[in-house]
């Protein structure tokens, strides 16, 4: 695997800022996107823009073919059983409020997540099952739908080293959440959860199961089958595809049982004023005129994931991260936010008497981009009692050289800031 | 020294140095002389909310002239709050409510600490308008 082949596929990252080499390390946010992905979506406004689904004319029909065939990319990518399994969103965000709206309208109206109805005196416990490390947008949607509905958020904690304690999380079970969302990878800790088991557990009591694979997508293989999660959510630009697509797959059975989340558009079915009827999945959850461009250009990242050695490029980010902590570990003070044995794509720090704000400030003057703060997972720095951490998130394009500046840069801040 | 004075001394302190890291150094200098907050001061009451770094606030009104202290848990930030408070601390509220700001702008700290990074500084310039408005008015 030629790292600077692939480095020319990317133009952004060929310039200065400050006059230095831009050294990107904040992939976890988002990553750059390819020329292939760029060309795809301008292709689209170029020569196919149309709306789709509704045209008999020929460009309408050519944009929803195109369309639907990115489904169909999609679906096999993380291996749905059927491209009617996956709903384009924007992103994470929107596909877990969605999860949450339908899951919590489904769940007052009676119908229970474990087959058959609830009674109507059990309709005030619903509960919902998070861990102690999710990111704001598998967190709130769920607090807050909870909340609704006067019900509970249960949170399975983790150790010092960022590894959820699965006894605690099988006891929690017991209480009897009718849902439970997990992180597959931690955008703080870079933890990988063993999604697998989990949800295995949580059918065993009952529990459907939401997978957020918003820092996985780019890094690990997804089987949705595989892992027989109910749900999986994710985003496409931190998978070199452009912002504002993203998506959930869901197993159609949910999707079938669950009332739609917005209304208008393509969504219905027939409409008068006395009474709507929806249209068939997946188009009863995409309300208005989606992003298809954008979702051509996730089509066009997956392939371009899809033609990388998916092995070398995982050893490879391993590498970086590995190196990265054992050259960072010698500067005086350094402590790593999550070291659990299985991880993915970055290492988060602190070091001791210096605030990560200050840090990220310098080390950006040096060029290099990294993140700095809550990373919108407050509840994991409150757990680690620290004010934030710098993060340093990795894709295919980083190098070792890239390492090493990132070492010098955070090495001449802490004397400086010290 | 007037306000005027004050700034002026600043905009040339800071041109002395062409690199960012030099005025970063001088800022987290800076950060170092901050006359620190009473302790019974450091509660939510007098919390700046930036929104990585933490920044409390107080201000006294003695003999008609207003005197801040400050603290953060950031250096830098520490650092522009300190240079806000050598610019109005020790000035009378219509002095401080008067002042032109635009200091701001030709040290470069706008440009290079923009509201967008987070640091609070329009915060915190709001924050000490608002006390010199509040001592105004009891004044």
């Amino acid at each position: 695997m030629d790292i600077n082949e692939i480095r020319r596929q990317f133009p952004v990252l060929d310039q200065q800022v400050y006059g230095k080499p831009l050294v990107y390390l904040d992939n976890a946010a988002t990553t750059q996107k390819p020329l292939c992905v760029i060309e795809r979506e301008r292709d689209y406004y170029l020569h196919e823009n149309c709306n789709i689904h509704r045209g008999v004319h020929y460009l309408s029909q050519m944009a929803t073919e195109a369309y639907e065939n990115a489904r169909r990319t999609v679906a096999r990518f993380v291996n749905a059983k059927e491209a009617h399994e996956i709903v384009f969103t924007r992103g994470t965000t929107e596909s877990l409020n969605l999860l949450a709206t339908s899951l919590g309208q489904l769940l007052v109206s009676g119908t229970s997540l474990r087959g058959g109805t609830t009674k109507q005196s059990n309709l005030t416990q619903t509960k919902v099952l998070i861990t102690a490390m999710e990111h704001h947008s598998n967190l709130v949607p769920w607090q807050q739908m909870v909340q609704l509905y006067s019900g509970e958020l249960l949170v399975s904690p983790m150790d010092d080293n960022g590894v959820l304690d699965l006894q605690a999380y099988e006891d929690l079970l017991k209480q009897g959440p009718q849902i439970v969302a997990m992180a597959h990878v931690s955008n703080v800790l870079a933890t990988v959860n063993p999604v697998k088991e989990m949800i295995k557990l949580a059918h065993q009591y009952g529990a459907i199961t939401v997978v957020d694979g918003a820092q996985s997508m780019a890094h690990l293989p997804i089987d949705v089958q595989d892992l027989d999660c109910d749900f999986f959510v994710f985003s496409g630009h931190k998978m070199y595809a452009p912002m504002g697509i993203g998506g959930l797959y869901g197993k159609t059975e949910w999707l079938e049982k669950m009332p739609p989340y917005q209304f208008g558009g393509e969504m219905v079915d027939t409409v008068s004023f006395e009474k709507t009827t929806f249209n068939k999945l997946p188009f009863k959850f995409e309300a208005g005129t989606p992003n298809v461009g954008a979702a051509l250009g996730l089509e066009t990242a997956i392939h371009f994931i899809d033609n990388l050695d998916r092995k070398a490029v995982a050893e490879h980010e391993d590498l970086l991260v590995k190196t990265a902590m054992e050259k960072l570990s010698a500067i005086e003070g350094m402590r790593f936010i999550g070291q659990a044995p299985e991880r993915s794509g970055l290492v988060s720090f602190i070091i001791d008497g210096i605030h990560p704000y200050d840090l990220g400030t310098i080390i950006d003057k040096m060029g290099v981009a990294v993140r700095t703060g809550h990373h919108c997972a407050e509840p994991v720095m409150t757990r680690f009692g620290i004010p934030g951490t710098v993060r340093a998130s990795f894709a295919v394009y980083n190098t070792l050289e890239e390492v090493d500046i990132l070492v010098k840069a955070v090495n001449r801040a802490a004397n400086m800031l010290r | 020294m007037t306000i005027k004075e004050i700034q002026d001394s600043i905009i040339e302190d800071f041109s002395m140095f062409d690199d960012w890291m030099d005025r970063y150094a001088m800022l987290i200098e800076m950060g170092k002389e901050c006359p620190i907050i009473d302790d019974q001061y450091r509660d939510e009451k007098h919390l700046i909310n930036g929104c990585q770094s933490r920044v409390w606030l107080h201000a006294e009104l003695k003999g008609g002239k207003v005197y801040f202290t400050a603290d953060s848990d950031a250096v830098i930030t520490k650092g522009i709050i300190n240079l806000l408070i050598k610019v109005f601390s020790d000035q009378t509220p219509d002095d401080i409510l008067s002042a032109d700001l635009s200091f701001l702008d030709e040290i470069g700290l706008k440009e290079h600490l923009s509201p967008t990074r987070s640091n609070g500084l329009v915060s915190m310039v709001k924050q000490m308008m608002l006390y010199a408005e509040a001592f105004k008015s009891i004044q």
